[in-house]
């Protein structure tokens, strides 16, 4: 969201990289020349030699039958998982019990005056009027249960965030250690990693609040440790000589020097908790997640769509909260702003007090506005009307259709028949060429690892997915990124529509999609394209208002007609952003593609549904970890040298 | 804030105690607030699932007076949930055999429940418009002849079976490959996505073959005819590699957890009780899905039409 910061783009000299990309290609080449004839004689195969396969399905089915029969006896469950699960219930319950106790009328003040004192009037009045409109859409409860859910998934996971970013922070072998397990976290769909987490915590709370902590903990992690690295050396030794204590020094000059990653990190671990959301409800993480899911099985986009709302106002509000408290620097005198809390919280709690005399806790049932009804009419006339038989263009299921024929089976049937050999070329020449020799090598470890796991021909029909969904989203993400970035009013104009298609739970638009497209992997990558979009314009938009005006003036007066502005210095200048761009896409896409199991994607996102829907672990865990594999390595392949520091999700 | 946040963590941590913590005692954070007796249902991803719920469910918060929390879940981690206490019923099984051994007989977590009066039926539909053009089409010995009509770009040549959730009970990719049938079995991976598809085609009158089940309200919609597979006999589909015969007529079942159905007091009792006819359960799934009623308001109007029904299980 507005944390896709990117750093000032580096000048790439050209002859330099050319010559350095052709001598590392020359390496490789000479290592294929040695290697290849070997592998192919030992291994004469297109696809993955079964011989390098190990199958893991029968200790995998040992350990699931070992924890369900475990499960209520063993002292492992009885007095560790058992405490953690209790704990999680305990807070939870708190939560949700302290938000129905303050009412609507005291959690909508609380959530308005808390934006008041962090950010101002203005979001302060967006944030009343987003509870206000949970209610109004009849979502009250599921809303106070997902906050509660999220208030302790996002304290958990700050809490686990600054413990693994302070120990980064400060020791640097412990930094090296934690590194490559954030990287493979924050690559990680949130899918495939459901299944085991619901196998010993079991269906429920519990299992939703620990998946959401495995998912938002890491960027959190990693913005913590940036921020104490990147704390001012003149700073920290002005302290040092002042003969303070290394506690000392972290506590008064280490971390309040690091406020703005810290919030970064905040503002980063809440929208990361609330994409969790919906995906949690499938593990029964109730509230609006399990509005949105229950909709989806009765095909009722309006409701999904009632329940989705509320979630993408609180991702918005809590977005421009954070993001405002993270920017604020400095303010007021102590004094001044702790009346001015005080006297917001006793405000609250008048209206809490309030509420509770007035007997008007619940959401009153009358104020409701039903849009399911239209919004399911509107959906219905789309779709009607697009599916087939537009004049000139065809329908959108013609497209589809062409578009599988003429783009998806080729490129899947191109990768299955390459062989495998080849394949670990390809992506070892891209990792190294683009990245380091170390980025390479984990690529080609990881595609590896898929043919071990034996999933390499579901494995490269996934890729070929993400190949298409990637090369469209790119083309529309570059274009509206571009006229975004030479336009205010354009830019102004997207933003909501951006953080509406950034936050929108994607089950809501599964349907659509597949109303649309019809059951396959067209409509899959549909939805990818919709979900990665928003993150592509922006990075592309913001790379290209970064690039240096005196650059872009130099060329003007020149001249240069605003097309060679575009071509000649705007997009060689931004091709940092343009690498994160792509490098964001291609994860963000994974992510989605692997939902796509649920509209008929096929490949190892039905695995992974098929697993977690039959709790087969061995099908829903091998496949899970190819995709973790696919994603490391589409990561690494796609990861501009030096691109270390931060990402957005 | 953040260290107040996670004192009370470290707090909770010390309140629960050392002692054990059993996870099968844990309810869910939202159920019992404000002190109300409560229940809470599973429900699966299928309208007529969340029929038979929303029924229950209504009936159990007017006439009963409990509170009622709904967790939609998969059939087998729904068995999972039922087995730790998680959920108190599942009230519509369509035969879960391993599942059935291994906590209802063996670990004694999860008790019969008794019948829900509706008989399950799996097998091959086609669209009964396909059927006037094409008479013989619905024996399978006559599909191979009719594979072209069934062709999409995700069948790769051949014709496509349309499979759906794959939490479903499902002999397809065998019963295909058994009877030597010109198909690819196309999973759409949810019932919403199948039911989008099968309305799209139903709108365009194209063809098309699908997996599918009765009681389902979609017939009311879209008119489907059996395809004729080779008759189901005791023990046919023992092994899943070598099924090539039809499903079987699956009376479908409840299952409570075991302690609920012992301590579950009257909310326990009437959900033994509860039982009604396909056409109910039909009424109902149509009201929500076809009308889009919610599953309370649809609930609400069943009841108050079938007094006499309900009256016997609360008795």
């Amino acid at each position: 969201m507005a944390t896709l910061t990117t750093s000032a783009p580096r000048l790439a000299v050209p002859g330099v990289l050319r010559t350095r990309a052709a001598r590392k290609l020359l390496l490789l080449a000479l290592a294929a020349a040695v290697l290849v004839p070997l592998a192919n004689a030992r291994w004469a195969s297109g696809s993955w030699p079964a011989a390098l396969t190990v199958d893991l399905t029968a200790p995998l089915t040992r350990v699931s039958d070992w924890i369900i029969d475990n499960r209520d006896s063993h002292p492992l469950f009885l007095y560790f998982f058992g405490h953690v699960s209790n704990a999680v219930v305990i807070s939870v319950r708190a939560v949700y019990l302290a938000l129905l106790g303050l009412g609507w009328a005291g959690v909508a003040a609380l959530g308005a005056l808390v934006a008041w004192r962090v950010a101002g009037v203005r979001l302060a009045a967006g944030s009343a009027a987003a509870f206000l409109a949970c209610g109004l859409l009849g979502m009250w409860v599921p809303t106070m249960q997902t906050l509660a859910l999220m208030t302790v998934a996002v304290l958990a996971s700050v809490a686990t965030g600054l413990l693994l970013g302070l120990a980064g922070g400060l020791s640097d072998r412990l930094d090296r250690a934690l590194r490559p397990v954030l990287d493979t976290m924050q690559v990680l769909p949130a899918f495939a990693y459901l299944l085991p987490v619901v196998l010993v915590f079991g269906i429920g709370v519990p299992a939703a609040v620990l998946a959401t902590v495995v998912y938002a903990a890491p960027p959190m992690a990693r913005l913590t440790s940036l921020g104490l690295r990147g704390a001012d050396k003149e700073v920290l030794e002005a302290v040092e000589s002042l003969g303070s204590t290394p506690a000392q020094r972290l506590l008064t000059a280490r971390i309040p020097l690091a406020r703005k990653e810290l919030l970064l990190g905040l503002n980063q671990a809440i929208m990361m908790a609330l994409s969790m959301a919906v995906i949690a409800s499938v593990i029964g993480g109730g509230g609006l997640g399990d509005r949105v899911y229950q909709a989806l099985a009765s095909v009722d986009v309006g409701a999904a769509l009632a329940a989705g709302i509320p979630i993408v106002l609180l991702a918005v509000v809590l977005d421009r909260v954070t993001g405002a408290a993270g920017e604020r620097t400095g303010g007021e005198p102590a004094r001044d702003a702790r009346t001015a809390w005080a006297s917001a919280l006793g405000a609250v709690a008048v209206v809490a007090v309030a509420g509770r005399l007035a007997g008007v806790l619940d959401w009153p049932g009358g104020w409701s506005v039903n849009i399911a009804a239209p919004v399911n009419r509107a959906v219905d006339w789309m779709t009607a009307h697009l599916y087939s038989g537009v004049p000139v263009i065809g329908g959108t299921a013609d497209w589809a259709g062409h578009f599988t024929t003429w783009v998806l089976d080729p490129v899947r049937g191109g990768l299955q028949w390459l062989p495998w050999w080849s394949l670990l070329l390809v992506v070892a020449a891209l990792a190294w060429v683009i990245g380091t020799w170390r980025t390479a090598l984990t690529a080609v470890l990881a595609l590896a690892a898929i043919g071990v796991l034996g999933l390499w021909k579901p494995s490269l029909d996934t890729l070929s997915q993400v190949l298409a969904a990637v090369a469209v989203t790119l083309v529309l993400g570059v274009a509206t990124g571009v006229a975004a970035a030479r336009s205010d009013r354009v830019e102004r104009a997207l933003r909501p529509v951006l953080d509406v298609f950034q936050t929108m739970p994607q089950f809501v638009y599964l349907i659509p999609v597949v109303a649309l497209f019809g059951v396959g992997r067209a409509p899959a990558v549909a939805a990818a394209v919709v979900y990665a979009l928003p993150a592509v314009v922006r990075i592309t938009a913001q790379g290209l208002r970064q690039v240096d005006p005196a650059a872009l003036e130099s060329a003007r007066s020149l001249g240069a007609t605003p097309w060679q502005q575009l071509r000649q210095v705007q997009l060689p200048l931004a091709r940092r952003s343009l690498l994160l761009a792509v490098n964001q896409g291609v994860v963000l896409v994974l992510a989605v593609v692997i939902i796509g199991g649920l509209v008929g994607g096929g490949a190892l996102g039905y695995d992974v549904v098929f697993g977690l829907a039959q709790g087969d672990l061995a099908t829903g865990l091998v496949a899970g970890a190819a995709i973790v594999c696919l994603g490391l390595m589409l990561d690494r392949v796609t990861q501009p040298t030096g691109r270390r520091s931060e990402k957005g999700a | 804030m953040r260290i107040r946040g996670l004192a009370a963590f470290g707090a909770l941590l010390l309140l629960t105690g050392c002692g054990a913590a059993d996870m099968t005692e844990q309810a869910s954070p939202f159920a019992n607030a404000g002190g109300a007796r409560s229940v809470t249902l599973s429900v699966q991803s299928w309208v007529g699932a969340q029929a038979n719920v929303a029924v229950a469910q209504y009936l159990l918060e007017h006439e009963l007076g409990y509170r009622v929390d709904t967790v939609q879940v998969d059939e087998v981690p729904a068995w999972d949930a039922l087995s730790q206490g998680r959920v108190d019923a599942i009230l519509e099984d369509w035969g879960h055999p391993e599942q059935q051994k291994r906590y209802v007989e063996d670990k004694k977590t999860i008790s019969d429940g008794g019948g829900l009066g509706v008989t399950g039926h799996i097998g091959w539909f086609v669209p009964t418009y396909l059927v006037k053009q094409h008479p013989d089409i619905t024996d399978w010995k006559n599909l191979n002849k009719y594979a072209s009509l069934f062709r999409t770009p995700e069948s790769g040549g051949k014709g496509q079976l349309m499979d759906g959730s794959p939490s479903y009970v499902t002999n397809d990719k065998a019963l295909v490959k058994n009877l030597k049938l010109d198909y690819q079995v196309v999973f759409a991976g949810s019932e919403a996505a199948q039911i989008t598809q099968m309305k799209q085609f139903a709108k365009e009158r194209k063809p098309f073959l699908t997996y599918w089940y009765a009681p389902q309200w979609l017939f009311e919609q879209v008119p489907m005819t059996e395809v004729k597979l080779p008759a189901y006999e005791e023990g046919c589909d023992a092994d899943p590699a070598e099924v090539a015969c039809a499903y079987p007529h699956t009376p479908l079942k409840k299952y409570l957890n075991a302690d609920f159905a012992e301590h579950g007091g009257k909310a326990a009792a009437f959900l033994k009780k509860f039982a009604w006819t396909t056409d109910d359960q039909n009424e109902v799934s149509l009201l929500i899905a076809d009308r889009k009623l919610t599953p309370e308001q649809a609930a609400k109007k069943w009841v108050d039409g079938h007094t006499s029904t309900w009256k016997a299980w609360l008795s």
